[in-house]
């Protein structure tokens, strides 16, 4: 897949979130270059995951528009995201427990195959069973393909996480705290991971790792309140008076 | 001689493997196990209907209390057009199973809205104005006498004669139909559907973000399981020559609920055990008391209490199966 520099592929007018009357996202708007890995770093509350929920489709927001690949897909549902080439991970993992690790990964593949399908054996469609051969490989769980994913140990669920995400090979891919509750040698594996993924395609992450976002992504935006605060390079951030007071001066 | 553990796992594996087959197998001989024909239709009968029931209650975790209805209104559509119309009884069944299925759609789609306790709720409350409804339609229905005179007269087949009145004839007949309503389970969890389903059923969130439309697959996994309920109320008319009033009744979807815990929920064959293990109870308890509920009823929380993946559940979880093969 060729990217085009400096296309936009994702664009986020006007964000605004209310739930009840609680507004955990004010006007937010920002735009995203496809082959780009951005990160969304605030503080506790800050609407981080409002932010991500609205991109990856879990709700529709309650003002403003998401365009993605100059469509205008705002309040397109959940299951329609992937289809469009949006996927993304969640924070909780969220694995289908009681299937094996290779399922979980086939059934995320299997997408096309599914619709109303409920005659022909599973077995007889190739590709998502070897997509998911291939995936679990790149996330080196192909050892533990048979084992049920709820007896995987937390670290290897999130690795099933971020392979579930790609199994529809998505040009867009969102990940909601990919490292939390990793172990530091899991979190380099992960790192790694990340990296690669984004020379294939188009990443936004949330994360609190401030190390981890500062020696991996191209460029931050920085949310407080549910307002948009800053965006720039990882030194420009870092340097940033106003980031500094609300968020880096904490830790 | 013990067989060592590695032909114990070939042998459950092949059986396994090949599930539709052993139950077949296990179904050809159930009538000599048990005391009386009638009683083993009456496990075939329910058996299915607990099945289909499972379908949508193990593989997709929602509990209808409305499934009495789909197994009354297969039942009455295939009595009333054989007793009313004069209609053969295989267009009869056809018309039952589509009858229970378009139900299946009008209940599935008013009540998936719904999760949790209220899914519950709403079909129950679905499943008891489909009851008023028969129930009040005596011309059609006999009211609360139930409809009678569903008879399948004798016909011959490639020389047989299948009269119903011999009841070893009437239950193989039966078992033709159970049996290929068991084979279409086994194709639909076989299939990609049927992955989808319990990706659904451990976490809708999750399947909505693999791109899967949740709401719709659950609507067409209630019409399949309604459908497949719809069978077994057919063949329970065919069977009885009546159907009774209480086929609709809410006491029926909470058997099918029984039937599918103390056999094992969720997996392939447990409910049918489950149906018959609780039919056979009854039958012998019977004879000695009429509560046959209080100890049916003892046994059941014995097992939810003790052993809460049912009977065959805990059977398959300490036999060496491999993976999935439930």
């Amino acid at each position: 897949m060729s990217l085009l520099p400096h296309t936009t592929i994702l664009e986020a007018r006007n964000l605004t979130m209310y739930f009840g009357k609680f507004r955990a996202l004010n006007d937010v708007s920002a735009s995203f270059t496809a082959g780009s890995l951005t990160a969304i770093i605030g503080p506790n509350g800050a609407g981080k995951s409002t932010f991500f929920n609205l991109l990856s489709g879990a709700f529709p927001p309650s003002g403003g528009e998401i365009i993605f690949n100059g469509d205008n897909i705002t309040g397109q549902q959940q299951y329609e995201f992937p289809r469009l080439g949006i996927s993304k991970s969640f924070q909780i993992t969220n694995v289908f427990k009681k299937l094996s690790v290779h399922e979980n990964v086939r059934v995320a593949a299997q997408m096309e195959v599914s619709r109303f399908n409920f005659l022909k054996n599973a077995q007889s469609y190739p590709d998502p069973i070897a997509v998911a051969e291939e995936l679990l490989r790149r996330v080196n769980l192909e050892k533990l393909r048979d084992r049920k994913a709820g007896d995987l140990a937390h670290g290897q669920q999130r690795a099933l996480e971020i392979a579930m995400a790609l199994a529809c090979n998505p040009s867009l891919l969102l990940l909601d705290e990919p490292t939390a509750g990793m172990s530091p040698e899991e979190t380099l594996v992960m790192m790694d991971l990340i990296r690669t993924l984004a020379t294939e395609r188009t990443v936004i992450l949330v994360e609190h790792k401030m190390k981890l976002i500062m020696g991996l992504c191209q460029r931050i935006i920085v949310l407080h309140h549910g307002e948009f605060l800053a965006e720039g390079s990882p030194e420009e951030i870092q340097s940033n008076a106003e980031v500094r007071r609300v968020y880096l001066g904490q830790s | 001689m013990k067989p060592s553990p590695s032909t114990l796992a070939n042998i459950t594996n092949a059986l396994a493997r090949h599930r539709v087959l052993s139950v077949a197998i296990a179904l050809m001989i159930l009538p000599f196990v048990m005391p009386y024909e009638a009683l083993a239709i009456n496990i075939l009968v329910f058996g299915l209907f607990a099945m289909g029931f499972n379908l949508l209650f193990g593989y997709m975790g929602m509990l209808s209390f409305g499934h009495g209805a789909f197994l009354g209104m297969g039942g009455y559509l295939t009595g009333i057009s054989m007793v009313h119309f004069s209609l053969p009884w295989g267009v009869a069944i056809l018309i039952g199973v589509l009858g229970a299925a378009l139900g299946g759609l009008v209940m599935g789609f008013l009540a998936i809205r719904t999760r949790g306790i209220y899914f519950s709720m709403v079909t129950l409350a679905l499943g008891q104005i489909i009851y008023y409804i028969f129930y009040k339609a005596e011309s059609l229905t006999g009211g609360e006498n139930g409809l009678r005179g569903v008879k399948v007269e004798a016909f011959s087949v490639f020389g047989f004669t299948v009269d119903f009145l011999n009841p070893v004839t009437k239950y193989y007949f039966i078992f033709l139909f159970v049996l290929a309503a068991i084979w279409f389970i086994s194709r639909i969890l076989n299939s990609p559907l049927g992955a989808v389903m319990e990706a659904i059923r451990e976490n809708e969130k999750r399947a909505a973000a693999c791109g899967f439309n949740v709401a719709r697959t659950k609507l067409l996994v209630f019409i399949l399981s309604a459908g497949i309920c719809g069978l077994a109320g057919s063949l329970r008319a065919l069977h009885l020559s009546i159907v009774p009033i209480d086929s609709l009744h809410y006491l029926q979807s909470g058997q099918a609920v029984m039937m599918s815990i103390l056999g094992g929920m969720g997996t392939f064959f447990g409910p049918f055990i489950g149906a018959a293990v609780m039919l056979y109870l009854e039958d012998v308890i019977t004879s000695f008391t009429t509560h046959w509920m209080l100890v049916v009823g003892l046994i059941f929380m014995f097992f939810v209490l003790f052993f809460p993946q049912g009977i065959w559940g805990s059977i398959l979880h300490k036999l060496p199966l491999s993976k999935n093969s439930k």
